[in-house]
């Protein structure tokens, strides 16, 4: 009965019809986005100095014909002004056409296919990691006192100050070369998984971990939970009930900027690791000039961006319900 | 000895600095006991180490601190957690805050439950709805649904005492269990927490004003500087107050406190000879956000030297009329005209130049600071963009009372009622002909609040200021205006000179406002 009575709660039903125009919004966001991201590349890859044809045709060092060269220029249509191959570069994007691969040869979609799933695995992966070092290094230095606090703190800073590189090397060095516990290289399987993630993750930890212990203190002073251990909560129960949810809000919503940060740094971990993955692609990409796996990757990596903010943002809504009001 | 509760010599220290020293009360079953002091003197803390939550860092002494059998002291953390909310109810201090924001209110009753009973959820939920009801929550079942910052404060604090309630405990303790509610709220709550008591709860009520326990309390502890200074049954306290303090802080409470009197010892300020031209006029003025209309068809004058007071409860539009009247907000209809000119149809350009001649103090000091400038620095802004001199500010802070070595000091280490002062000397340092005073000393202990008051009154004398005094406190706007609006939903419901208008109400309304006001006695 009285479960009935709160289900039917007419406020909330009112709330629900709000999302539709909430979607709508945040979809038209995506397009734009994903329109400026596009153009911005494609202009931008132009200003790096050389001749996409001789990309296509195996490298700057190549000796290739000058007809072999027009030629080429032809079949791409390089010899068309900046601004049609522009056109037709977004007419065949709307479509979904990203283009073939100057240098693998190779449909961009089946590049970006072949890579997408390494490097979410790992990006993921790392992700849930720093969380969970992240929580256990708030939780420990917010309960055990003024000295865990000042180690806590300290160990954040730390490890948010460590560059990827860096601690890729001392990783490697230490459980591979010194211990041998771990492969240098990123093998199939899980245990090649372990140091790329560590690497992405532990500075991650570091940030997160700031936010979350700030959030957990203020929650664990606040008049509600002396309310709550008045009525005769455990400290564990005032921790799992009130503490963690106040300081996943902060950390929910760095997520998609963690997110974004994850990918940058698996340009570095792919490259160290010798991991194949959308990072490493990208790398190579750049280097040799090939310009739709550039924009294909950078587009992807965009669209990836944007499904994780809005999937955080609907996190933020399950967890701190006062942003449900405001649902636009 | 039966007492259901016994304290003595409770002693509590944090670090080197003891803030409750050598205590001693007890409470029978069915019996209220209020500890009265202000902020600082300790009350809280003797509350909390009733329950083993002094705090962190806190050491607590006491030769017997006995609840019915248990010796308080030597409990293990887990009688103790027994205890809480089953045998001891807690009803916290900050009505607005004590409530858990992300969770729905019905899930912080049913904790309670959850700890102490092996009730299915389902159980619980219909228990919850029960409780809710009893607490005086209308809808319940649809309340225990909505989180705190859908409800009101007075629903919130409603949904606080049913938590605390809900396992029958024997005591219940009350930290200033009415702080920041409307008067009439406020007295809904006491009647709450006195059939509770009837009942057979005991009850520690913890308050910093002497009016607010007087209807609730059988007995009184005056605490000053963690000591008790006085005890006695509220009669004898409140009639023969034995100890200054005591006395001090009945004399604050302004409830029926004619205007121009003293609340405190204070010697009154010269009064100057002003004209009584008519310095601010608002003619039905009209204010709709959306489709709420928050100021309907309001109009007023105020005479130079004299005081109108607006009063009326949360969402009567009070606060949307000094918006108006400070050129902050544009009325959808009707105009405000300032010493005789327009004003809110002023282009801003005009208006910038004759904004000084109007001021205004918030309840909020603190937070209408800049909190990187000094007080002296925020002085100096007020007095001409900064370019004054060191001894203007000193003599702005002379005349609202506070030393001249304050002008170094950061607002935020100053106490509530010094922030208030600052705030005053802010407001008058242009000399401006009218002061809005928003809720003025609504977050100030009684005896603080007596302070400001009295300070307001010796400027008004001194400066010929007129207030627009606003507040929701009918005690307080009663000691302080000449004349009176009551405000209810938008609109005037009744205005006329304070006295008439408080010994012969028209309006229902206003007759509850005035019974609901805390009086001593």
């Amino acid at each position: 009965m009285a479960a009935a009575l709160i289900g039917e709660a007419p406020p909330r039903t009112r709330k629900r019809r709000r999302w539709l125009p909430w979607l709508l919004l945040r979809l038209g966001g995506v397009v734009f986005v994903l329109w400026a991201v596009a153009t911005v590349t494609f202009f931008a890859i132009r200003l790096i100095p050389g001749d996409p044809a001789e990309a296509i045709l195996g490298g700057p060092g190549s000796q290739t014909s000058a007809a072999a060269l027009a030629q080429v220029r032809a079949a791409y249509g390089l010899d068309q002004p900046l601004f049609l191959q522009y056109l037709h570069y977004l007419g065949r994007l709307v479509v979904g056409d990203l283009g073939r691969s100057y240098a693998l040869h190779d449909s961009v979609i089946g590049v970006i296919a072949q890579n997408l799933g390494g490097t979410l695995l790992l990006a993921v992966v790392s992700l849930i990691a720093a969380s969970l070092i992240a929580l256990a290094l708030a939780a420990w230095s917010t309960r055990g006192g003024r000295a865990a606090a000042s180690i806590g703190s300290l160990l954040e800073v730390v490890a948010a100050a460590v560059p990827h590189f860096w601690l890729a090397i001392s990783l490697i060095l230490l459980f591979s070369s010194f211990l041998g516990w771990l492969p240098p290289v990123s093998v199939p399987g899980p245990l090649g998984l372990v140091l790329p993630v560590l690497t992405l993750a532990l500075p991650l930890s570091g940030f997160l971990g700031q936010v979350m212990r700030e959030s957990m203190l203020d929650a664990m002073a606040s008049p509600f939970v002396l309310s709550a251990r008045a009525r005769g909560e455990s400290e564990s129960e005032v921790f799992w009930l009130h503490a963690l949810r106040h300081a996943a809000i902060p950390a929910i919503g760095l997520a998609g900027w963690a997110f974004g940060t994850l990918i940058s740094g698996a340009v570095v971990v792919e490259t160290i690791f010798a991991r194949p993955g959308l990072g490493r692609s990208l790398l190579s990409a750049v280097q040799q000039r090939d310009v739709p796996l550039v924009i294909g990757v950078v587009i992807g990596v965009a669209l990836a961006y944007m499904l994780v903010t809005t999937l955080t943002d609907l996190a933020d809504r399950i967890v701190d319900p006062r942003l449900r009001e405001d649902a636009r | 000895m039966s007492a259901l509760l016994e304290v003595r010599d409770l002693s509590v220290r944090f670090g080197d600095s003891r803030v409750v020293a050598g205590v001693d009360f007890e409470i029978e079953p069915g019996e209220c006991l209020a500890i009265v002091g202000e902020s600082g003197s300790g009350k809280s803390v003797t509350a909390r180490s009733i329950l083993g939550l002094a705090g962190t860092g806190a050491r607590v002494q006491a030769s017997v601190l006995r609840f019915d059998t248990t010796n308080l002291l030597d409990a293990s953390p887990r009688r103790l957690r027994g205890l809480r909310g089953r045998e001891i109810g807690f009803v916290s201090q900050g009505a607005l805050v004590a409530l858990d924001p992300l969770l729905p209110v019905g899930r912080e009753v049913a904790d309670t439950l959850r700890i102490h009973t092996s009730l299915t959820p389902r159980q619980r939920q219909t228990r919850v709805v029960e409780l809710l009801a009893e607490a005086g929550v209308p809808e319940p079942g649809l309340r225990a649904a909505q989180r705190p910052d859908e409800l009101s404060g007075g629903l919130r604090q409603r949904a606080v005492i049913a938590s605390a309630v809900a396992m029958r405990p024997r005591l219940l303790i009350a930290d200033e269990p009415t702080t920041a509610l409307d008067t009439t709220v406020q007295a809904g709550i006491l009647e709450l927490l006195d059939r509770l008591r009837a009942d057979g709860t005991a009850i520690l009520l913890i308050s910093h004003d002497l009016a607010v326990v007087s209807r609730l309390a059988s007995r009184i502890a005056v605490m000053e500087q963690g000591r008790i200074v006085e005890t006695g049954a509220t009669a004898q306290v409140l009639q023969a107050p034995r100890h200054p303090y005591t006395r001090r802080l009945i004399a604050a409470v302004p409830t029926d406190r004619p205007r121009g009197s003293r609340l405190t010892v204070a010697p009154v300020a010269p009064a100057v000879e002003v004209p009584h031209d008519v310095v601010l006029e608002a003619r039905g003025l009209v204010r709709r956000f959306g489709s709420r209309t928050a100021a309907d068809d309001v109009s007023f004058t105020l005479e130079r030297g004299r005081t109108l007071g607006v009063v009326g409860e949360s969402g009567s539009g009070k606060t949307t009329v000094a918006r108006l009247v400070l050129g902050l907000e544009h009325p959808d209809a009707g105009d405000v005209r300032l010493l005789g000119e327009p004003w809110s149809s002023a282009r801003e350009r005009d208006r910038r130049v004759r904004r000084p001649r109007i001021g205004a103090i918030y309840q909020d000091a603190l937070s209408s600071f800049d909190p990187r400038l000094t007080v002296g620095q925020i002085l100096a802004d007020a007095l001409s963009g900064g370019r004054s001199r060191r001894a203007d500010v000193s003599e702005l802070l002379l005349q609202v009372g506070l030393d001249p070595s304050l002008a170094r000091r950061r607002p935020r280490f100053l106490s509530g009622g010094q922030q208030q002062r600052v705030a005053i000397a802010r407001a008058i340092a242009p000399r401006p002909d009218i002061l809005v005073c928003d809720e003025p000393v609504s977050s100030l202990d009684v005896s603080v609040q007596a302070q400001v008051l009295d300070l307001l009154d010796d400027l008004q004398r001194s400066h010929g200021l007129s207030y627009l005094f606003i507040t929701h406190d009918l005690g307080v706007v009663r000691h302080m205006s000449d004349d009176v609006l009551v405000m209810r939903d938008g609109r005037v419901l009744e205005s006329g000179a304070t006295e008439t208008v408080f010994s012969a109400p028209r309006q229902d309304y206003t007759r509850a406002l005035i019974d609901a006001a805390p009086r001593i006695g």
